[in-house]
C-alpha cells in the first residue's frame, strides 16, 4: 500500500462514517462532498482523468449542491432532531451491511485478482473518449439524452406545487 | 502502485457504509445519500477492474462509468423531487411518520 492511497482511503472511510452518522443534515451534506472529492482524487490516482474531474463536476457541483437544496426546501437544516435518528431496528441494517461487507472482503481476498499487478499507463485522452463516444457508443450516448430529459422533465413536474382545485 | 485488492477492499466497505445508512436513517435525504454512495463504490470498482484489467486501451470502463454517473444524476434529481413532494404532503421527511399505507 501506497501513502497517498492510504490517506486518501482513511479520508474517503471517515468522510462517508460521518456523513452517514452525523445529527445535523446540512453537516452530512458536507461530509458527503468529502466523500466525494476522496474518490475523485482515487480515480485521478487509477489515471483515469476524464472520469475524475466528472466526478468533480457531476457530484460536487450537482448532486451535493441538489442535496443542500433539498435539505433547505424541507427545513431539514434549520434544528437538529431532538429524538432518535435512526430508526428502532436499526441493528438489523448495520448487521444486513457487516454482513455484506464481510462476504465482498473474504470473496476479494480469496480470489485471483489479489495476484493481479497494473499494466502500462493506458492512453486516455479526452479526444480518444470523445471518439469512442461518436462511434462505437453513439446509441447509449443518445439514449442516456433522453432518460435525462425525461428525468428533468419529470422530477419539474413532481417538485411542482399542486394546483388546488377551484371551489 | 496499489495493488487491486485494496481498491476492492475500499469500494466494499464504501458500499457496507452506504447501505447501512441507507437501511438505518430516518430522514428520507439521507436515505438517498447512503444510495449514492453505494453508486459511487460501483464506479470505484469499474474504474479499477479497468485499469488492473488485461486491456485499459479499450476504454469500457470508463465508458461505462460515464453512463453509469449519468444515470445516477437522473436518479438524484428524481428521488429528490419526490422527497419535497412527500415534504409538502406530510410536512415531514422522517420516513417512520409515513406510514399511511402500513397494514
Amino acid at each position: 500500500m501506497t501513502w497517498p492511497f492510504a490517506i486518501i482511503a482513511t479520508l474517503t472511510c471517515a468522510s462517508a462514517i460521518a456523513a452517514m452518522s452525523l445529527r445535523n443534515l446540512v453537516h452530512c451534506a458536507l461530509c458527503l462532498t468529502m466523500t466525494f472529492a476522496g474518490l475523485a482524487a482515487l480515480y485521478l490516482q487509477l489515471s483515469a482523468q476524464f472520469v475524475g474531474l466528472a466526478q468533480i463536476l457531476i457530484y460536487i457541483g450537482a448532486v451535493a449542491i441538489l442535496v443542500v437544496f433539498a435539505i433547505l426546501l424541507t427545513h431539514g437544516g434549520e434544528e437538529t432532531p431532538r429524538g432518535a435518528i435512526v430508526s428502532s431496528s436499526w441493528w438489523i441494517g448495520v448487521g444486513i451491511a457487516v454482513a455484506a461487507f464481510a462476504s465482498l472482503a473474504a470473496a476479494v481476498l480469496s480470489s485471483v485478482v489479489v495476484k493481479r499487478t497494473a499494466t502500462a499507463s493506458p492512453d486516455v485522452a479526452v479526444k480518444r473518449i470523445g471518439e469512442k463516444l461518436m462511434n462505437d457508443y453513439v446509441l447509449p450516448l443518445e439514449v442516456i439524452g433522453l432518460l435525462l430529459t425525461a428525468a428533468l422533465i419529470g422530477a419539474v413536474i413532481i417538485a411542482m406545487q399542486e394546483r388546488r382545485p377551484k371551489p | 502502485m496499489t495493488p487491486l485488492h485494496h481498491y476492492l477492499i475500499l469500494s466494499a466497505l464504501l458500499f457496507a457504509i452506504g447501505l447501512a445508512g441507507a437501511l438505518t436513517r430516518r430522514n428520507a435525504i439521507l436515505v438517498l445519500i447512503g444510495i449514492e454512495l453505494m453508486l459511487n463504490a460501483a464506479n470505484l470498482n469499474f474504474i479499477a477492474f479497468w485499469r488492473y484489467g488485461p486491456k485499459p486501451e479499450q476504454l469500457t470502463g470508463i465508458m461505462f462509468v460515464i453512463f453509469s454517473i449519468g444515470i445516477a444524476a437522473a436518479e438524484a434529481a428524481v428521488g429528490l423531487a419526490l422527497i419535497i413532494a412527500i415534504y409538502r404532503h406530510y410536512k415531514t421527511t422522517n420516513l417512520d411518520q409515513v406510514d399511511s399505507m402500513r397494514g
